[in-house]
């Protein structure tokens, strides 16, 4: 069983400031990680690689410094890495035409897993949009993935319904965060991963255009103010200051 | 190029409202507005559609049973081709959000889920959007068309219903290409129809209960409270399932803005954060004074929930009554 998994390299949102100047979030500092689903997906690759065999190979489009991650994708179970830096100017669209051609130039998979959606963008798209691009059948928002040798089953969480889908190879898979738990790495698993390759593409040598479609205009920080009043005395008396609290602002009645 | 205007929903409700957004864009290109039924031949619904401002409803008969965005997606990639239709506004349901993916990569076209306001900028279509877990929001030009929007449900007012409004109904069956993937199974979620965007006060559980039957706690204190509902934390719903989805809170559940808020047992993550932040008053109730939601609320008491609940519902009656 073939397996890429599209794994995004994005800032850690918890630790994000607004600059109370500008208003825009201040994005310089801040630690990166990979985006927490994308985890749970390689997470789903190396368990189907357990009781299949085969070879994981872990795709992000990132900047240079994203082969930390990569590496640490490497620890957990991937073969391989490629990391694709963002071209200078990107978007939703370049994003997963540069996800789709990388995947063509590999060439041999089975399942594509993605992340329901990204930590930082949170929209869902990149995972479907590449079957789109691949016109390769989905199956999104898998909670429990059941992989037999000519065919996948997925159960679902579709909101109102749970939806059970099978297909055929290959296929596209975006999971959600309850699928599995994702694996920490041992020492050795993070010391072996130094042998494992990553490959750099370059973004000219997959896509002729590299126009966007979208440009982001303006970025506007939300920042939110509150009283931050912690009562830590003993619960009685933080319970009555509360109540008070409560009946003078009004929110009671 | 013709400019025209096409919403889909596969939710009646939600349809209805892309229509208010979608006749405002249609209007100021002096265009059409156009929407899609897909299944069973449905004019009645077709009827409903143009009293809320379609000027055009193509029904898609077939026997298709069950949403497939395969299936979906091709249909619509051949009304867009039929009809010259360049911006699509799809509900940001979960149906709708992957089948919009889709379509922009089978089309080729830009595409922005999740849109909280759309409109014309420098004759451009431009589009705000929530990003970095509800820090920020990042406002969204298209300089390509056709253009895909998502919008969820409650973003947009629908148009008051007029049943004098006349529209052109369109009955095509298409031929749908092949697919290898099937639905084998489809599974009604449990659901307590539990309203938490519209709630007044929420009560809401995570991690901090130990047990499914210890969330009478919260229920003994909400129904101290008016307009009262209980909400949850992703992990309570999505993998305890102690309560059902619709009492989810948070960047991929429910967006709600009661006048107060009571979080008991939940850390504060960003993510949990992202869906309660304009709440009037918000109260966390945790046992680690370093717990982040503290940094969010208002009013937080330092304790052991099972200790603090009940005596705050004691409190309030109290003080209520
Ligand atoms: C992409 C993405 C989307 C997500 N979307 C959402 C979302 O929509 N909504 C959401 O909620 N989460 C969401 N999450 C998950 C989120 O990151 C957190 O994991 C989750 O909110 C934690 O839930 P919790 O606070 O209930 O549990 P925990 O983080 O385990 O916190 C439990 C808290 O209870 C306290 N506690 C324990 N015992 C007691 C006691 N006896 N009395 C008082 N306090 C006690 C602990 O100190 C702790 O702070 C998302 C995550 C990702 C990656
Ligand atoms: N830059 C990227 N590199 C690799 N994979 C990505 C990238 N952006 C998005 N993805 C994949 O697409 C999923 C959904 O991302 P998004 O559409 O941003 O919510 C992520 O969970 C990843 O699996």
């Amino acid at each position: 069983m073939n397996i890429i998994v599209c794994a995004k390299d994005v800032v850690d949102a918890s630790e994000m400031k607004i600059d109370s100047n500008t208003n825009k979030p201040i994005l310089e500092g801040i630690s990166k990680k990979i985006s927490d689903i994308d985890k749970n997906a390689i997470e789903e690759a190396i368990k189907i690689k357990e009781k299949h065999g085969g070879k994981i190979t872990a795709i992000t489009v990132g900047t240079p410094d994203s082969k930390e991650r990569i590496k640490e994708l490497l620890a957990m179970g991937a073969d391989e890495g490629v990391l694709i830096p963002y071209p200078e100017k990107y978007d939703y669209h370049i994003v997963s035409k540069l996800l789709a051609e990388a995947i063509k130039k590999i060439n041999e998979y089975d399942i594509i897993i993605c992340g329901e959606a990204s930590t930082d963008f949170f929209s869902g798209q990149i995972g479907p949009k590449i079957a789109g691009l691949l016109n390769i059948s989905q199956i999104t928002y898998a909670f429990n993935l059941n992989v037999e040798k000519d065919k996948i089953i997925g159960e679902r969480n579709m909101g109102e319904n749970s939806v059970t889908t099978e297909s055929s190879y290959p296929v596209l898979v975006t999971v959600t965060k309850e699928i599995n738990e994702p694996r920490l790495p041992s020492l050795m698993e993070i010391l072996g991963a130094a042998n494992k390759p990553i490959h750099e593409w370059n973004a000219d040598s997959l896509l002729n255009d590299t126009n966007t479609k979208i440009e982001t205009i303006d970025i506007k920080g939300i920042s939110m103010e509150r009283k931050n009043i912690v009562f830590k005395d003993n619960i009685d008396d933080s319970v009555t200051k509360l109540v008070d609290s409560l009946s003078k602002d009004g929110v009671l009645g | 190029m013709i400019y025209m205007v096409l919403v889909f929903s596969d939710n009646r409700n939600l349809n209805i409202e892309l229509l208010s957004k979608g006749s405002e864009l249609a209007k100021e290109l002096g265009e059409k507005l156009t929407t899609i039924i897909i299944g069973k031949s449905d004019e009645e619904l077709a009827n409903e559609y143009i009293a809320f401002g379609a000027e055009e409803v193509y029904i898609a008969e077939n026997e298709i049973e069950f949403f497939k965005s395969e299936e979906f997606s091709d249909i619509i990639e051949k009304i867009i081709n039929e009809t010259n239709n360049n911006y699509i506004l799809i509900g940001s349901n979960k149906n709708g959000k992957e089948l919009a993916s889709r379509l922009a990569g089978k089309i080729d076209a830009g595409c922005i889920i999740d849109c909280s306001n759309i409109y014309f900028k420098d004759k451009k279509i431009t589009a705000e959007r929530t990003v970095y877990s509800g820090n920020a929001i990042s406002i969204e030009q298209f300089n390509s068309l056709p253009a895909i929007l998502t919008v969820s449900s409650k973003v947009f007012d629908p148009l008051k219903k007029d049943e004098k409004n006349k529209g052109n109904i369109v009955k095509k069956k298409y031929d749908i290409e092949k697919s290898s993937s099937k639905i084998i199974n489809v599974k009604e979620m449990q659901s307590e129809s539990v309203n938490v965007e519209d709630a007044e006060i929420i009560v809401s559980c995570g991690r901090g209960f130990k047990n499914k039957e210890d969330i009478k706690y919260a229920n003994e204190l909400a129904d101290t409270l008016k307009g009262k509902t209980i909400g949850c934390s992703r992990p309570i719903a999505a993998d305890l399932k102690w309560l059902s989805e619709d009492h989810w809170i948070g960047l991929s559940g429910h967006k709600v803005k009661p006048k107060l808020y009571i979080a008991a047992g939940i850390s504060g993550q960003i993510q949990h954060i992202a869906g309660m932040r304009d709440s009037g008053i918000i109260v966390a109730i945790n046992k680690d004074p370093e717990a982040l939601i503290f940094k969010s609320a208002d009013y937080g008491i330092v304790g052991d929930l099972y200790e603090v609940l009940p005596k705050l519902a004691t409190a309030l009656k109290n003080k209520i009554s």
